[in-house]
């Protein structure tokens, strides 16, 4: 059974059609990352699965429950996504402890005291345990952006999507939130990474899908899309990137 | 959980093969403690570059810095010297260009009759407060109702489609209508009405009227707030499942109103001028008072009494929203990604 189920799922913007009809799997406890240049649709398919955006057409199933469906809530739906943004989105006028406790205790009614606790025990687990009462202003990107995955998972959903959350980062700050990252899936957390950390989605992902233009063109094993690629596209996008690196 | 192995995912060449499970995270292996060892960690492969020799020597300030300190205290202390100096003579340049042209002796009669000033001031400052009740009052339901009227025109759903015209349709209409004229017909044209518990204090006519007048105003200073926050605040607070509410009341009104601080003090300073355009409808604050007295003296010194008073409650209100306006700024351009 899967987890999360995109089927023929299209989007357009204006005349534009930036998703054509992806389908796409997702089993528990799995991590697939989303690669592709610039502009093929990466973001937009996250979006969409938090419902952020609306389908055109096509519908995606969490638990096997339609979420796509006009009727469902999509507070409800959101409840059970967590989701990381590349310019990490925290806000500036709360601490990072609310940051924090701010959807589980408004959304999930959690009590205040409770929230603080879980939300202490995480930025404990991960390195931050004297950022607690800071302003995102006065932390680091790596920081904030490690801040900004625990509150996506404070609330312990059943799915996290991750957006280039490293792109606007140091490449010395890159290291900290991958780890993070790599610490959740060791903890079976479920798991939709869009990147251009190759090196890391090779690393992490147990599925790698190569999105062109909308199309998700090829996916695979990791070892299968990296060593042995089958589309010319995907091969001529890892070229690419290779060279990029080696400039 | 843990991972031993120590490196940067970052640096491994794609689609060649890769000596063994890179990205360690000083995060998982340290295990709690500090995000500064992890920092430490990605930056230790630049050599020479770490703030540690800064912490190795005692800091001594140089001859230099010792040289440059004394220059720059000495700079500021001319500039000071400067400032003073040629405000001197501007102020005696004025007031002798002033009381030496013809007209002078007549214009200190009339306006600057400390006798009159002095009999005047008792009755201008009780009816001055009248006018700051009546400011005082006007901006708390102002606030409220330009809020609202903000909201109101930020909803989405159709089924508030009405409120939202209504709403458009408020702002239009008051932001146009001349405050004097306001008043005059909220004033006269109410009473007039003679409808079943409509007020017919000139005091509660008059703030009525401020009120609708300026919460227009302020519902226009706060709709511009709200639009300023980052559409990317909002996706952030959805998707943590907060309702529009939630987002609205949690995340994007603090940060609304931080920003329109300075120009609500603004709208407000006025709105402390404008408080003596309910002076038509006859209640007796500061202007009606020196109007009174002007009348009955024949000397138009009583004014001046009502303008100075209200000069000295909006020059301090000023110079706080210049503080909190070169505040913001300062945050603005100090940091923060935000
Ligand atoms: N709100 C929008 N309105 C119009 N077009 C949009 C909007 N958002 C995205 N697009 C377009 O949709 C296409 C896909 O965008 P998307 O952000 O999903 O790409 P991406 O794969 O995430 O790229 P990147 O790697 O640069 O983040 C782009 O051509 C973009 O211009
Ligand atoms: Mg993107």
């Amino acid at each position: 059974m899967s987890l999360l189920t995109i089927d023929g799922v299209w989007k357009q913007y204006h005349d534009h059609s930036v998703l054509r009809g992806i389908d796409l799997e997702v089993a528990p406890h799995e991590v697939v990352c989303l690669i592709g240049a610039s502009g093929s649709g990466k973001s937009t398919l996250l979006r969409c699965v938090n419902l952020l955006e609306t389908i055109d057409d096509g519908a995606i199933f969490l638990d096997d429950a339609e979420i796509t469906d006009v009727r469902a809530d999509p507070d409800e739906v959101r409840k059970r996504i967590g989701m990381v943004f590349q310019s990490y989105n925290l806000f500036p006028h709360m601490t990072v402890l609310d940051n924090i406790t701010l959807a589980p205790r408004r959304v999930h009614g959690v009590r205040p005291r409770e929230a603080e606790e879980q939300a202490r025990e995480l930025l404990d687990r991960f390195g931050l345990s004297d950022k607690a009462g800071e302003y995102p202003d006065r932390l680091s990107g790596g920081q904030q952006q490690r801040v900004a995955v625990i509150r996506a998972v404070a609330t312990q959903p059943r799915l996290l999507l991750l957006d280039e959350v490293t792109s606007a980062l140091d490449p010395a700050l890159v290291t900290e939130v991958l780890g993070v990252i790599r610490e959740l899936k060791d903890a079976g957390m479920t798991m939709i990474l869009a990147t251009h950390e190759m090196g890391f989605a090779r690393d992490i992902a147990d599925t790698v899908c190569f999105l062109d233009g909308g199309v998700l063109l090829e996916r695979g094993s990791p070892e299968q899309i990296f060593t042995a690629p089958e589309h010319p596209r995907t091969r001529e996008f890892l070229q690419r990137i290779l060279e990029a690196r080696r400039m | 959980m843990t991972d031993d192995e120590a490196g940067s995912p970052a640096a491994a060449p794609v689609p060649a093969p890769h000596a063994g499970g890179e990205a360690g995270s000083p995060a998982s292996s340290t295990d709690g403690r500090a995000g500064a060892s992890a920092r430490t960690d990605g930056a230790s492969p630049l050599p020479g570059q770490g703030e540690a020799g800064a912490s190795a020597a005692e800091w001594v300030k140089s001859e230099r810095q010792v040289r440059r300190e004394a220059e720059l205290r000495a700079r500021s202390r001319r500039s000071a010297t400067v400032a003073t100096a040629s405000t001197v003579l501007a102020a005696v340049v004025l007031v002798v260009a002033v009381t030496a042209s013809p007209g002078w002796p007549r214009v200190q009669e009339t306006f600057l009759n400390p006798g009159a000033f002095a009999e005047a001031l008792p009755d201008v400052l009780r009816g001055f407060l009248l006018n700051i009740k009546i400011f005082l009052i006007a901006e708390v339901l102002i606030l409220i109702l330009g809020l609202l009227v903000a909201l109101v025109r930020g909803l989405r759903s159709p089924v508030f489609f009405p409120l939202r015209a209504l709403a458009v349709l408020y702002t239009d209409v008051f932001r146009g209508v001349p405050v004097i004229l306001l008043v005059y017909l909220v004033g006269f044209g109410v009473p007039a009405l003679q409808l079943q518990g409509a007020p017919s204090d000139p005091v509660t006519l008059g703030i009525i009227a401020l009120v609708l007048s300026y919460g227009s105003y302020v519902a226009e200073v706060f709709r511009s707030g709200i639009e300023s926050v980052h559409p990317s605040q909002r996706a952030a607070a959805r998707s943590l499942a907060l309702t529009h509410g939630q987002t609205m009341r949690h995340v994007v009104l603090p940060q609304a109103v931080r920003r329109v601080v300075p120009p609500l003090l603004n709208d407000f300073a006025s709105l402390q001028k404008d408080s003596a355009l309910v002076a038509v409808l006859g209640p007796l604050e500061s202007l009606r008072q020196a109007q009174i007295h002007a009348a009955s003296s024949f000397n138009y010194t009583p004014y001046l009494t009502s303008a100075l008073l209200f000069i000295a409650l909006t020059v301090p209100m000023a110079r706080f929203t210049d503080h909190l306006a070169a505040r913001t700024a300062r945050r603005r351009t100090g940091g923060g990604t935000i």
